[in-house]
Parts: C-alpha cells; structure tokens; sequence
C-alpha cells in the first residue's frame, strides 16, 4: 500500500473501531436512515415492475377499424386504397374476419366460446398506425374513417397504454422526488450525529490540533464515519426492500391473476442495489462533510 | 530559533496582554520566563505555537513568521515544537502509551517505530512501568511527566512548557526541574514559564520577566 494512503486507512479503522465501539446506537441511526430511505426505494421497485408491465405492450397508438359485414371483396380492396394513400396513415394491415377468429380461439379462455358458435360474428378489419404522435391527427383520422359508409366502428387502442406510461412516469418522478426529501432526512441524520460525536471529542480533537494534527487528520474519521454510517443504512433499506417484496410479491400475483396477467414481482437488480447503498454513503458522507465543516473550527485548540 | 519582534497582543475588548515584546532564544538555551500570574506568560507561549496571532510585530520560530502562517502550514509548525500546556491536558480514556503515542500517530509514523520512541520518550521522564496505566490514576506530577513525554517523543527542536510546576508539591515540582535541566543537558531548547523561579535559579538559567504584559529589564 502506498504511503499515501496510510492517513486514509487509519481514519477509515479508527472509523469503524468508533462505530464498532457503539453497535446499539450505530444500529439505531443506521436503521433510522434504512427506514427513511425505504419508502421511496420500495415506490421506484412496484413502479419499475409497473413500468416492465407495460413496457411489453407496444407504446405506439394504433387505431382499429372495423367494417361493415355488408362490405365485399371489391369493397374493402377500394377501402384498402383509399387508406393507402391518405397521408395520416403510416402502417396498415388488414385482419380479415376468418384470422381474428383464430386469433381469438388461439386464447385459452374463448376457445371453447368460439367452438359453440354457430357461424362467424367477428368483422374484418383494419388495423393501422397513424403518423406522429400527435393527438389531433388520431382524432381527424378517427372523424373522417368515422364518416366512411363502410365503417362500422372505429376504436383508439393504445390510448390506455398511453395512460399506463404516463402514471408510472409521474410515479417515477415521484419516487425519486421522494428520494430527495428523504435523502435529506439521511443528511440531517448525519449531521446530527457528527455533531454529536465533535461535542463528545471536543477534547480529543483539541490535543490532536495542539500536536499538529492537520485539520484533514481529524476530518477524516468523521468523514468515513458518515460514509459507513450512510452505507449501512443503504444496506438495510435493500435489505426492507427485498424483504417487503417478498412479502407482497404473492398478494400481487393473486390480484394479476384475477386480470389474467402473469406478473413476477422483483427486487431490485445488481445496479440499482449497489446504486441505492452507494447513494446512501454518498449521502452520509455529504451529512458529516457538512457537520464538520460547521462544528470543527480553529477556535478547538485552546 | 524563536524571536519576537515589538511583539503586541491586543484582546477584543482593549485588554493588552503583551505590549511591544522583543526578546530571543539561541539553539541550545534554557529560558525561564518569570512572572506572576496575569502577566502575558501564557500568551506569549500561545503565540509560538499559533494558538494566537500578534496584533503588531512578528514572532518567528525557525525562520518562520508565525503570524503569517497559513492555515495549513500551523500544524507543521507545531510539529516541531514540544508543547506542554498549563494544563496538561491527557486524553483520560487512553493508557500512558497511548498519550504519548498521539504525536506521533497525528503525524502518520509508523506504528512500529512509534512504539520503540514511546518507550525510550516514557524511560527519559521514569514512568517506563506505567506505560498501561491510566492517567487518572496517577499522581499530578507524574501526569505532568507523560505531558512532558508526550512532548518529547516526536524529538523536537525547542521544548515549550508553561507552567509545568503548577500545581504540584514542591518535590514533585522539583523532580520536574530536575527533568527539564536533563532535557537541556542534553542539548535541547527549552522555554518555560513559571512563578516560581527559584526553581530554575540553581541551574544558571537565563531569565526574563513580564510584568503586565511587558518585559521588565
């Protein structure tokens, strides 16, 4: 090791031996700071799951047409043109009546449904994509194929799957505004602990000045005291958080399965639990740079 | 090694505690700065160690203008000083060794070496048998001899010691006269502070004396 570092090593043992010395109360912090920031780590997993969920549906609008039963061959070839070369339609694809209704019987719950019936209700249809994404033109798309004398009905598919990104967005944002507020929490807790540990050292720190410590000497143990301090809380929130998951995870299930969905609840992967013990540490250290900064001065030697 | 130059300290509140000081320690001298109480001792002390800035004239100590010191400099002018405080000030939660180890580990020796200077710091002041004792359960004079071990151990220059008979019977104080005289046999530095010269005198001593705050000819 270089001799560089021996400063560093020796504040970051005197550091741990000062949190060793005290494991209830380093417990108690680190576990006030674990809670804290629980809440919002817990918010961002269920809204990441969320996300996932609907992160497999296509996030591109498309609009269903569905035609008349009256209309023949000839008909939904002219229909056919007519979208082709209207400038709003981007992608088009025809689902005729026969495919959607093996589409339909391809899924468990209607096949027996669809084997009762005694001919096909469904109706042909068109499924096409509008340019851009701009709402306005779904809408004067949606009136003039409303108009057409084929159409029967005209649906905007995608408009919930706009709704879904839209809420785990805002729950995003949230989640992380709550991070804010509650990494905030975690520097006061620093800080406050700092002070508390400058207040009991007073002495300490004043005979080490008075035989030339510098003031990076005595800085430092603080300093990597809030850094563990911080880290073992992030350890404990991801601790809560795979914990809680595991506990809901099965309730989730029971509810997804009553809307036919399988959903796997998951934790946290590897980046994103060391970026929330990182993120704990970073704050810590920043709650005892603080502190120091505010409660060490010069006015300690004597 | 350390001079003052029309050295003056004004407190905030318009208390002169030293006024227009002039004075030098050569390599090797023993100076005993005499006074009563009140009379500036203290403060000058604190003005070599930087514990306090002039308010006119300079202090230098090694070719160094204290009063312009930065910040980060002090520590290292501390360094090679030996201090001994009016109150000796030992970490109370620490062993004997431990006490005197502090210099050292502020200053990032190696811990093996450090260990071998506590000893021979801890034989020169007589406490070679207490080095896991704690200072509490120590005597005052031999409180004020790790003080002074913890002062030594970083073998300094110039040994700096205000009042470092306060407070003791009169044979401890003369045991730590005694200690200060071997220091200075040996070819140390020595400043120190005291009351009660008569201490000092049978040593030949070069003496000065404050009187509220200015030195008496």
């Amino acid at each position: 090791m270089s001799a560089a570092f021996v400063p560093h090593r020796m504040a970051f043992v005197r550091a741990l031996r000062r949190l060793l010395g005290k494991p209830l109360g380093t417990f108690l912090s680190a576990l006030v700071v674990g809670i804290a920031l629980t809440l919002p780590a817990l918010g961002y997993m269920l809204i990441d799951n969320l996300g996932s969920l609907a992160n497999g549906m296509t996030g591109k609008p498309e609009i269903s047409v569905f035609l008349n039963r009256n209309v023949d061959q000839a008909g939904i070839s002219a229909f056919e043109n007519r979208l082709r070369t209207d400038k709003r339609v981007s992608a088009l694809r025809f689902v005729s009546r026969d495919a959607a209704l093996k589409e339909l019987a391809a899924r468990g719950a209607f096949a027996d449904v669809t084997g009762a019936l005694p001919e096909n209700p469904l109706p042909d249809a068109f499924v096409l994509e509008p340019v851009g994404s701009d709402p306005a033109v779904f809408e004067s798309l949606r009136v003039s194929l409303t108009a057409m004398p084929e159409v029967m009905h005209v649906q905007l598919d995608s408009v919930w799957v706009e709704r879904l990104h839209a809420v785990v967005e805002l729950g995003q944002r949230t989640a992380l505004m709550l991070a804010g507020l509650l990494g905030t929490v975690l520097i006061i807790v620093t800080f406050n602990t700092i002070r508390l540990q400058i207040l009991t050292q007073r002495h300490e720190i004043s005979v080490s000045l008075l035989m030339g410590a510098t003031r990076g000497f005595v800085r430092r143990p603080f300093l990597y005291f809030g850094f563990l301090q911080g880290m073992l809380g992030g350890i404990l929130a991801w601790g809560l958080v795979e914990i809680l998951i595991l506990v809901i995870a099965p309730h989730v299930q029971t509810l997804a399965r009553t809307y036919n969905i399988v959903v796997d609840l998951h934790g946290p992967n590897v980046w994103q639990s060391v970026s929330l013990i990182l993120f704990a540490s970073i704050l810590g250290w920043v709650g005892a740079a603080l502190s120091v900064r505010r409660h060490l001065h010069d006015g300690m030697v004597d | 090694m350390i001079r003052f130059e029309n050295v003056s300290k004004l407190y905030p509140g318009g208390h002169e505690a030293l006024s227009d000081i002039s004075f030098e320690i050569r390599h090797g001298e023993l100076l005993v700065l005499a006074g009563h109480s009140g009379a500036g001792k203290s403060t000058l002390i604190k003005l070599i160690a930087a514990l306090e800035k002039p308010t006119a004239g300079k202090v230098w100590v090694s070719g160094q203008d204290v009063g312009a010191l930065r910040q980060n400099q002090i520590p290292y002018l501390r360094r090679s000083l030996g201090l001994v405080m009016q109150e000796h000030r030992l970490l109370n939660d620490r062993t004997v060794f431990d006490n005197v180890m502090l210099p050292l580990l502020v200053t990032g020796y190696p811990p093996r070496d450090a260990a071998r200077r506590v000893r021979v710091a801890l034989e020169k002041v007589g406490l070679s048998e207490y080095e896991n004792s704690m200072p509490l359960t120590l005597s005052g004079g031999e409180q004020q001899r790790v003080a002074i071990a913890r002062a030594i151990v970083n073998k300094p220059s110039v040994l700096i010691a205000d009042e470092p008979t306060a407070h003791l019977d009169p044979a401890y104080a003369r045991e730590i006269a005694a200690l200060f005289r071997s220091f200075h046999a040996a070819g140390v530095t020595i400043l120190l502070s005291t009351h009660d010269e008569t201490l000092f005198s049978p040593y030949g001593a070069r003496r000065i004396e404050l009187a509220k705050g200015r030195l008496q000819a």
